[in-house]
Parts: C-alpha cells; sequence; structure tokens
C-alpha cells in the first residue's frame, strides 16, 4: 500500500482523466474536435496504476486510447488538449492529433494509432535500457486486440529471451472495437499467453487501482532487477463506444450496468473515505481543483492558433543531411 | 591518398566496424548476423567475435520486431543498424518501417529522430525465384521520411553506409546480392559520402544513362560497347533515391539531350519512372527525343535462368534502346 500522499496524487490523476476525457467529449460534440477520440474514461485505474511505479526516466508507449497514458505519466493537461484540438502549441504541433501524442522530456515515447505497433517499439526502448546498463524500465500499453496481432508474439518474444526490463500491459476492456474477446480467442485470461514466452502472466482487477498499482510494482522491480518483462492483463472497461461515433449498442445493457457498479474512481474514493484518508470535503476540494485545470487548459488550448499550412513541410526529416 | 582494392562486401564491413568503435551506441541486430553465420551474405562475419554477442545480436525470425525494436532503441538514444535477410522480407515489417520509423519524428511534431539503420539485400541473378530476388526500392522511396540508399560501388557502399549510421534520420540502405563480391578502390582514410549527391560514373555527350546499384555496372559495360558505335554515353549513378539529386540528373540531361533510365525494379510507378517524370518536369525542352525506360517487365522475378534472365534489364537490352533513341536524330 503506497503512502498517503501517493494516494491522493493517484486519486487526483484519475480524476484529472475522467474530468478530461468528459471534456474532450463535449468539445467534439461542440465540433472543436478535428477528426475522431478514443476515450480512455474508465480505464483510469490501469495507466494510474501503472505509472506510479515509474519514475521520470522510465519510458512508455502509447495506443490510440492515449490520453489517459499521458495525464499518469506526468504530461502536461494544456499542451495535450491543445494537440486533440489540433493547435499549434500542442505537444506536436499539431501534426499528431488525439492519437499521436508523445512527451519525450517524461519518457512518454509517443502513442502509435497501428493496432499492437508499440509493442516491438517499447522492446526495443527495453534494449536500449539494456546496452546503456542503466535500471530504466518500459511500460508498454495495449488492448486486447493488439494481443491477436504478430507483433505482440514477436515483440514480447523478443523481450523475454533478452531479459529486457518491460512490462507488457494489456488493457483488455473486452471489446477490440466492436469485436468481443470470446469470439477471436479461446482464452479467457490473455495473460496465459506469457506461458508461451516463458515469462510472468499476470491478471489483475484493472478497475480496482491498487490492485494494478501492486501487479505493476512486481513487474518493475523484477525489470528492474535484470530479471526480463512480464505479461500483466488488466481487465477493463470503456466507459463510452470505441470512438466517437460508436454508441456501443453491442454491449449488453446488463454488461455495461454491471461494470458501471465496478467503477474505478468511485471505488477508489470509497476506500480512501473508508479508510481515513479523504474527507468528503476533500473530494469535493479535488473536484473543483481538477476542473479547474481542465477548464484552464482547455482556454489555453481553445486560445492557441491552428498551425501554418507551410509547417506541413517541416519535421519530416532530421534536416543536417538532406540536400538542398 | 593511399587506396586500396576492397568488395563491397568488406567495404560494408569496414563501415559497421569503423563506425561501432567510433560510437558505442552503434549496434546491429538480425537475423544470424552473429558469431555463427555472420550474416547470410557474410557482411557481419567476424562482428560478433570482436564486439561481443551484445553489439552483434542474432534475433528470431521476426521481422517486423526487428525494425520495431531499432525503432524503440533509436528514439531512445542508441544507433542501432538492422539488417534483413533478403529485401523481400522488409514485407513483414513495412509497418515498422513506413508507418513507424519514418512518420514517429514528423507525427510528435519533430521532438525525437530515429537515428535507424535497415540493411538488406534486393536484386535477381542468382536463381531464387520470386521470394529472394525483387527490388521493391520504390516502395520505400515513395515514403517520406525515410532515406534510401543505393550504392553500386564499395566506395560509395561504405561512405554512404558510415553517413546512414552518423545521420538522425531512418534510412533503407539498399544492398545487390551480387555487388558484394565486386572490387573497386577505396582510401584507407576515414571519409563518408552526403546523401542526395548523385555521381557521373563516366562522362559523355551522347545520351544520360541513370542507372542504380547493379545497374550501374551493366549500364557502364553499355556505354563501353556503345563507343564502337560511335555513340558517347553519360551515365549517371544518384547513390541516394532519397534524396534524390534530380538537378545532377537534369544538368546531365541537358547536355545530352536524352535520357535512359535503367533499373532493375518493376517498371510501372518504379524507380524509373519517378526520374523519368521528374526530367519530364523540369527538362523537357532541352529533350531531343521520348525519355526511354529499361526496367523488369511488371513480373514476379521467375525461377529457371533462361526466364529470369529474360526479364532482368541487360547490357544488350540498353545498347539496343540507346542505339534506337540516337538514331531518331
Amino acid at each position: 500500500m503506497p503512502e498517503n500522499g501517493k494516494l491522493l496524487e493517484m486519486y487526483r490523476q484519475m480524476l484529472t482523466i475522467r474530468l478530461f476525457e468528459e471534456k474532450v467529449f463535449e468539445l467534439y460534440g461542440q465540433n472543436l474536435v478535428p477528426g475522431t477520440i478514443h476515450l480512455y474514461a474508465g480505464e483510469e485505474a490501469v495507466a494510474v496504476g501503472v505509472c506510479a511505479n515509474l519514475r521520470r526516466d522510465d519510458y512508455i508507449t502509447s495506443t490510440h486510447r492515449g490520453h489517459g497514458h499521458c495525464i499518469a505519466k506526468g504530461a502536461r493537461l494544456d499542451k495535450t488538449m491543445a494537440e486533440i484540438l489540433g493547435r499549434k502549441t500542442g505537444y506536436c504541433k499539431g501534426k499528431g492529433g488525439s492519437m499521436h501524442i508523445a512527451d519525450f522530456s517524461i519518457g512518454m515515447l509517443g502513442a502509435t494509432a497501428v493496432v499492437g505497433a508499440g509493442i516491438p517499439i517499447a522492446t526495443g526502448a527495453g534494449l536500449s535500457i539494456k546496452l546503456r546498463h542503466t535500471d530504466q524500465v518500459v511500460a508498454c500499453f495495449f488492448g486486447d486486440g493488439a494481443s491477436n496481432q504478430g507483433t505482440f508474439h514477436e515483440g514480447i518474444n523478443l523481450a523475454a529471451v533478452w531479459h529486457l526490463p518491460v512490462i507488457f500491459v494489456c488493457e483488455n476492456n473486452l471489446y477490440a472495437m466492436g469485436t468481443r474477446q470470446s469470439r477471436v480467442m479461446l482464452v479467457d485470461n490473455i495473460a496465459e499467453r506469457a506461458t508461451g514466452y516463458g515469462i510472468p502472466g499476470v491478471t489483475a482487477d484493472g478497475n480496482d487501482v491498487l490492485a494494478v498499482y501492486e501487479a505493476a510494482g512486481e513487474a518493475a522491480a523484477r525489470a528492474r532487477r535484470g530479471e526480463g518483462p512480464t505479461l500483466l492483463e488488466c481487465k477493463t472497461y470503456r466507459l463510452k463506444g470505441h470512438s466517437r461515433f460508436d454508441p456501443a449498442a453491442y454491449r449488453p445493457k446488463e454488461e455495461v450496468d454491471e461494470w458501471l457498479k465496478k467503477d474505478a474512481i468511485a471505488r477508489f474514493q470509497a476506500t480512501l473515505l473508508e479508510r481515513g484518508i479523504m474527507t468528503e470535503a476533500e473530494i469535493q476540494k479535488s473536484f473543483h481543483d481538477v476542473k479547474r485545470n481542465v477548464e484552464n487548459a482547455t482556454k489555453f488550448a481553445l486560445e492557441s492558433p491552428f498551425p501554418e499550412p507551410h509547417e506541413a513541410s517541416e519535421d519530416v526529416y532530421a534536416s543536417e543531411e538532406r540536400v538542398a | 591518398m593511399m587506396m586500396r582494392e576492397v568488395t563491397v562486401r568488406d567495404a560494408l564491413r569496414e563501415a559497421l566496424r569503423e563506425e561501432m568503435q567510433r560510437d558505442e551506441t552503434v549496434f546491429l541486430l538480425g537475423e544470424d548476423i552473429g558469431r555463427y553465420w555472420g550474416g547470410a551474405f557474410g557482411v557481419t562475419k567476424g562482428l560478433a567475435e570482436e564486439f561481443g554477442d551484445e553489439r552483434v545480436r542474432d534475433t528470431p525470425i521476426s521481422e517486423n520486431a526487428i525494425v520495431g525494436a531499432g525503432v524503440g532503441a533509436a528514439i531512445t538514444g542508441m544507433r542501432p543498424v538492422a539488417e534483413i535477410m533478403f529485401g523481400d522480407l522488409t514485407a513483414l515489417a513495412v509497418d515498422q518501417i513506413c508507418n513507424q520509423a519514418a512518420k514517429i519524428r514528423y507525427m510528435f511534431g519533430g521532438q525525437v529522430s530515429v537515428p535507424l539503420v535497415i540493411r538488406t539485400p534486393f536484386g535477381a541473378g542468382v536463381n531464387i525465384a520470386s521470394h529472394h530476388s525483387q527490388s521493391l526500392e520504390a516502395w520505400f522511396m515513395h515514403t517520406p521520411g525515410l532515406c534510401v540508399a543505393v550504392p553500386s560501388t564499395p566506395y560509395d557502399a561504405k561512405g554512404l553506409l558510415k553517413t546512414a549510421i552518423r545521420g538522425n534520420n531512418p534510412v533503407f540502405f539498399v544492398e545487390h546480392k551480387l555487388l558484394y563480391p565486386v572490387k573497386g578502390l577505396i582510401p584507407n582514410e576515414d571519409y563518408t559520402i552526403p546523401f542526395g549527391v548523385a555521381e557521373v560514373k563516366r562522362e559523355g555527350k551522347d545520351v544520360t544513362i541513370v542507372a542504380t546499384l547493379y545497374m550501374v555496372h551493366k549500364a557502364l559495360n553499355a556505354a563501353e560497347q556503345l563507343i564502337r558505335e560511335g555513340i558517347i554515353a553519360e551515365v549517371v549513378d544518384p547513390r541516394t533515391l532519397s534524396p534524390l539529386d534530380t538537378k545532377a540528373i537534369v544538368k546531365s540531361v541537358k547536355k545530352t539531350g536524352r535520357l535512359i533510365v535503367v533499373s532493375e525494379d518493376c517498371k510501372t510507378a518504379g524507380v524509373s519512372a519517378e526520374i523519368a517524370a521528374a526530367v519530364a518536369e523540369e527538362a523537357l525542352d532541352y529533350l531531343d527525343a521520348p525519355i526511354k525506360r529499361v526496367a523488369e517487365p511488371d513480373t514476379p522475378i521467375p525461377f529457371s535462368p533462361s526466364l529470369e534472365k529474360s526479364v532482368i534489364p541487360d547490357e544488350k537490352s540498353i545498347v539496343q534502346v540507346v542505339k534506337n533513341l540516337v538514331s531518331r536524330g
């Protein structure tokens, strides 16, 4: 169990992700978000529980559903929101958008929108750590859908055989877009696949931040000791559909209701109240603080300019070896 | 400058060895590149013994993970050189090459660069059929964010590979399997060759032949034969396809008034198509005759020697096309 200050920070981060995503959804409804969005709301305990074990110099790789990973790793809300809104002041100067946010200053190695593509990249970051002889670790986030990609097999096997310091975090939210897990794989627990790579596979309640924290903590310690990767499956559920226009009609109402009862933030809040770590008043204050932060970030983003058309041709190459 | 004769294979190995000595972040990964085999074509022979298994890493047969691991290492401070045993197998890693390595810098707003080199042999001529003989460089030339190097001599191979390793862009480094034993002179001193600078491999005045990789040698042989016909051909080797030294090609065309592009890849939407289009855009008024392409006739590469030979451009076809072109007046 982390100390109280850390618990409060974790709570605040989860709340930040939730309110941030609600704001993104609201802005989308106002036609202020170009393209599409894949909201992390509902899965907060995974990113926060994992990243609470990471140092600033540790790495993460992320996915198309990546806003929560950024926030949990310590990314700035204003630059994240500005990127989602396609503004020049965003993390990627408006070139990446919602599905491609990165902040290399905090070890956030970026989100890929190709399902599963981050897995070998995380393995490579782990290889880099090994070759540089540091005790950093990599947390590689991906979904249940990615576990059916070839990259899952290739990337995890390679990390396993080279004993690389990677935590492969499978966010199993039961659906790959609209396809239920049971229709595309015969195992219930994706963590079982770890056996095939000779590494530990652990299934955790992905809606219980303390369970995730503990499981990821063991995986991180193992990685830092140079003992190799772990496949950590976190069972969770998204509050919304796959993307903006998906009402998620493929999910039975009873199932949705069941998962709503297991909402990670409500559960963590109850635990904190019950153990006397937070009071109702503090929870209210947290809520207002976080809401204000999200509002400030939104204001910054909305007031920021769009990039100029000529910027489209910048950053294609590191320039030095191109000739005019 | 002291010069000595080496093969392309040796030149490549020297570049790898010298860059690994020079910079400890340089390391190699690929299938059977280590101490037991030294690479399917022997390029990395001896390097595992010299630098150890940590820096010369044998991998599982996982092309997408080889390149992906290269990408991950490159964005976290290393300079990986990945070998894909046959160029055809880069198809298994196209996502990591084209969607990840090529786009990471751009998508993330220039926060990071991807100093990754992907070495791989292309080309036909050794009767190993459709899955081990293709020339797919146009795929990668078509992908912004990648550099594509296509050396034809030991000198170019060593100098370009050094530039690739020292630079900060992802480089798709093409080797032609028939070139590995080809010999040429290189200096003893350290040198690099900038990307995007073509070389006139033979000066001429009547026709410009642009050729890459092994085709450079066939073009040079053809140019030699054409002298008997009274035709003095200029042979231009772009050396990199991305960036492409259009200026040098256009300069040559302005001098000769005729252009033939010889490339071993398929004709449709291939390297020769791009070079022809670039010249048509910039120097059409200087052309005395239509641009001609000598390229693979849009088939997979067949197995049987008689069939394979029939689809790969050779000296005879180059000579014939040049003669027809020049005789137009």
